[in-house]
């Protein structure tokens, strides 16, 4: 019949056939038609743009469109790449698209005022891990040389950021400056190539209100360059090294141009990756459809990690074509199947590299949000210090769980999902965890106590002023 | 024989070199439309088969189709030798049959989406139709395809913003060079903002473009997507000088007599501007013109580009992206078909031109 009959199929069939719903297929086909009537004779707007940039994690998106999820829901979605993570804000803020996929701390530093001021919020995070810090050729020849090995000759890992000193000297010696790239200033790579380093005894560098490269008091100079030009930056010289999403630090493998040292599930375990946003004025605008794309994400979400990742190759195949990500197949497949080929040869297991629903991570919880604030003070983003109530407040204006919820409900009550997927108790943060690289523990409830915990960093009411940090 | 005779047998002969020469006539006559066209090769087959001296014939088609094919031929063969030498980290550069496997494949992709398109179109009469047997009084909305644009939709995309472009650049450009070239005054007060704003690469405009558009162009339900809108205004922005500049020239060179008839007969300015100027000046504006579509379909790619608007610009910046190993050659075939367009269009004016401006040349 149609291809919508093939993935009611497909979502683990069995376990609906257990539900109590009890009932045939065909009369759930025909209750699935009238509540989809229903929905859609409610949509404020059915025809809708998205943006999104070419890494493997839009691939929430990809499988929402072509597995029919949006036209389940009444929607017609075009998906759009954009060419840079400011272009994809700046176009979704002014309205030329409706929604984005973005990273996490885009919605909160908009909110807050960092770059573009704007009312962002999200309802949806898309995953978690799925980066990568790779090194060039050069920068690994020296790190070889004093990383631990195994007895098999492997390095030992997690590879620590320490191991990155003798580069930084060499390169000093030179009068060269150590210079990495990342993806944005409120991107989940700047703070996660900022954790490691520093995790390392290497400095950053600390933002502040009149300088916001970045780089004050800086041993790495970290600078801006878009996910797909990475490989050519990199080759060119221009960086030593770069932490960005997949493909682009399997391309560095392939192409032999660099060495992924580590990956973003070894510095920070589980962590939320990119959300789906779209503005607080389109969202108070368009409800029902903001719902629908919820939906049909939370159900691309559950396609994408379904029995056991099955789907996975498949989904790799999908975003292989060149409206969406448009890198080989094997170069996608290779972490998106649970594995990551560090060095050459060095290929080892990662289940968890991508994560799209397991763990609740579809769930939008305030505790990813204050640990995205808590590094944007620790590093300056943030010039002042603000009480713990603050960034609760913030979490609370720009996560909407309520939202999801919403949409998780009425996808549990059309038998298309089940009560046990979604946690609806939460108050919105995770438990305490000391699951990175540094073991420092994390609880979102208390942000002033976990920022001022951090060994290099900002804490308490310190600010950075000129080239020096002064408290008052 | 006698001289009746003779008559008799001339006049069939006579007849025929008639013919011959009227068929000669309208070959050349023809000819001079294949030129411009740009298929010039097909006159001397044509001579050939009115009869022609085959050797003299054969000699220019040697020259016009021979020596051409011979050039790409060679041009080819050695794309074929060099591109796998220099290797990149997308892999070597794609030699002409790896293009032309792409460009083969881009057609395929194309029928594959039309393919879609028409499977969601049928979903959607069913979907209504379903809707309507459940609620005739249900109110039914048809949709249009939201995939992703296909090669052609890209190459179609740009042509249409060129020709909005040069169609917005013309009719500012036309006018204002005619002024110029009327008046000397007119022509000092512009003179000096012409020739600051000629040598400004248009891409320096398409931010404060992009900028002004979603400031100034809000609507709910806008009858041009605002990206198109940016890359149009950014063509016309740099196709405007060229036939301004020529305009000014042309109107400005007109035959002091015929500025002197049109005195004495006290012809209403229109007239003098539709009847004397324009007609005179039409060779100069032509070439104005083409010099400004030309300049305007080289910008447009680099336009899209940098903005990322839909169109040609856009895939050969996205393909960049992807970074696949099929990436170089997609966008070497998109290379190869700005250019095959480009020359397309040169042509398209060369042959408005030539139909303008006939009266003006003989």
């Amino acid at each position: 019949m149609t291809k919508r009959h093939v993935t009611a199929g497909s979502l683990s069939g069995t376990t609906r056939r257990r539900t109590l719903l009890g009932a045939a297929a065909s009369a759930l086909t025909i209750g699935q038609a009238a509540s989809r009537r229903a929905q859609a004779a409610k949509l404020e707007k059915d025809t809708l743009k998205l943006g999104f940039i070419k890494l493997t994690d839009m691939v929430p998106l990809a499988i929402a469109q072509e597995k029919g999820f949006f036209e389940d829901e009444g929607l017609f979605v075009s998906l759009e790449p954009q060419a840079n993570w400011k272009v994809l804000l700046d176009r979704t803020i002014d309205g030329a698209l409706d929604g984005a996929h973005m990273l996490a701390g885009q919605p909160l530093g908009a909110t807050i005022g960092f770059g573009t001021k704007a009312d962002v919020i999200t309802a949806f995070s898309m995953d978690l891990n799925g980066n990568a810090t790779t090194v060039s050729n050069e920068v690994w020849d020296i790190m070889k040389a004093v990383v631990p090995r195994q007895p098999d000759g492997k390095p030992v890992r997690p590879i620590k950021a320490e191991y990155l000193k003798p580069v930084i000297e060499a390169f000093r010696a030179k009068g060269r400056a150590f210079k990495m790239g990342m993806v944005f200033p409120v991107s989940t790579h700047n703070y996660e190539l900022r954790y490691w380093l520093a995790s390392g005894g290497i400095h950053p560098g600390y933002y502040s209100s009149t300088d916001i490269t970045g780089n004050i008091m800086a041993d790495a100079l970290l600078s801006v360059t878009p996910p797909p030009q990475m490989p050519a930056t990199l080759e060119a010289g221009t960086i030593n090294g770069y932490c960005v999403g997949e493909p682009w630090n399997q391309q560095a493998v392939f192409k032999g141009i660099g060495v992924p040292v580590i990956t973003d599930y070894e510095i920070w375990k589980n962590n939320p990756e990119k959300v789906f946003g779209v503005t607080r004025a389109w969202a108070e605008k368009h409800p029902n459809t903001h719902l629908a794309v919820v939906k049909a994400l939370i159900r691309a979400g559950m396609w994408l990690d379904a029995d056991n990742d099955k789907n996975r190759p498949e989904a790799a195949r999908i975003i292989s074509k060149a409206e969406y990500v448009g890198a080989d197949y094997n170069v996608i497949a290779n972490s998106m199947t649970g594995t990551f080929e560090y060095e050459k040869g060095d290929k080892r297991p990662v289940p968890d590299f991508n994560v799209f629903f397991r763990y609740f991570a579809t769930y939008p919880y305030y505790s990813d949000a204050i640990w995205y604030l808590s590094q944007m003070r620790r590093w300056g983003q943030i010039t002042e210090g603000k009480p713990d109530s603050w960034y609760h407040d913030v979490a609370r204006k720009v996560y909407r769980p309520d939202i999801y919820l919403a949409a998780a409900r009425q996808l549990v009550t059309e038998g298309k999902a089940k009560e046990a997927d979604f946690p609806w108790k939460t108050d919105g943060y995770r438990a305490p965890t000391s699951d990175n690289i540094d073991g420092v523990a994390y609880d979102g409830r208390t942000p002033n106590a976990y920022i001022d915990s951090l060994k290099i960093g900002l804490k308490g009411m310190q600010r950075v002023d000129g080239a020096k940090v002064v408290s008052n | 024989m006698s001289a009746m005779a003779e008559q008799a047998m001339a006049t069939p002969s006579a007849s025929a070199a008639i013919r011959r020469e009227r068929l000669h006539a309208r070959i050349s006559k023809i000819a001079g439309y294949l030129d411009l066209v740009g298929i010039g090769w097909v006159s001397p087959i044509l001579r050939m088969a009115a009869g022609d001296d085959i050797r003299v014939q054969s000699r220019h088609l040697w020259r016009l189709l021979g020596v051409p094919l011979l050039a790409i031929l060679l041009f080819l063969g050695a794309w074929h030798q060099v591109a796998p030498t220099v290797r990149t980290s997308l892999g070597a550069v794609p030699g002409p049959v790896e293009v032309w496997d792409q460009a083969v494949g881009l057609y395929l992709d194309h029928k594959a989406e039309r393919r879609k398109a028409d499977d969601f179109h049928a979903r959607q009469e069913k979907r209504n139709a379903e809707r309507l047997a459940a609620n005739p009084a249900a109110e039914i909305r048809w949709r249009p395809y939201t995939g992703k644009p296909t090669y052609f939709d890209q190459i179609l995309t740009s042509l249409k913003t060129v020709f909005l472009g040069f169609l917005l650049a013309t009719l500012i450009a036309v006018p204002l060079g005619i002024l110029c070239g009327l008046s000397s005054s007119v022509n000092a007060a512009l003179n000096p903002l012409i020739q600051i704003f000629k040598p400004v690469s248009p891409l320096a405009w398409l931010p404060i473009v992009t900028m002004v558009v979603s400031a100034v162009y809000v609507s709910d339900d806008p009858m041009f997507e605002k990206s198109f809108l940016n890359s149009a205004i950014t063509v016309t922005l740099c196709s405007l000088w060229p036939t301004l500049i020529n305009t000014a020239v042309g109107v400005a060179s007109i035959d002091r007599d015929l500025v002197n008839v049109g005195r004495v007969l006290q012809l209403k300015w229109t007239t003098k501007v539709f009847r004397l100027v324009l007609p005179s000046s039409l060779p100069l504006i032509f070439t104005g013109l083409r010099l400004s579509l030309g300049v305007g379909w080289m910008v447009l790619i680099a336009a899209e580009m940098l903005a990322q608007n839909p169109g040609l610009g856009k895939f050969v910046w996205d393909e960049f992206q992807n970074g696949s190993s099929a990436s170089l050659a997609k966008i070497m075939v998109a290379v190869l078909t700005i250019g095959i367009i480009g020359f397309m269009l040169d042509r398209l004016m060369l042959a408005i031109q030539a139909a303008f401006t006939h009266s003006a040349q003989r």
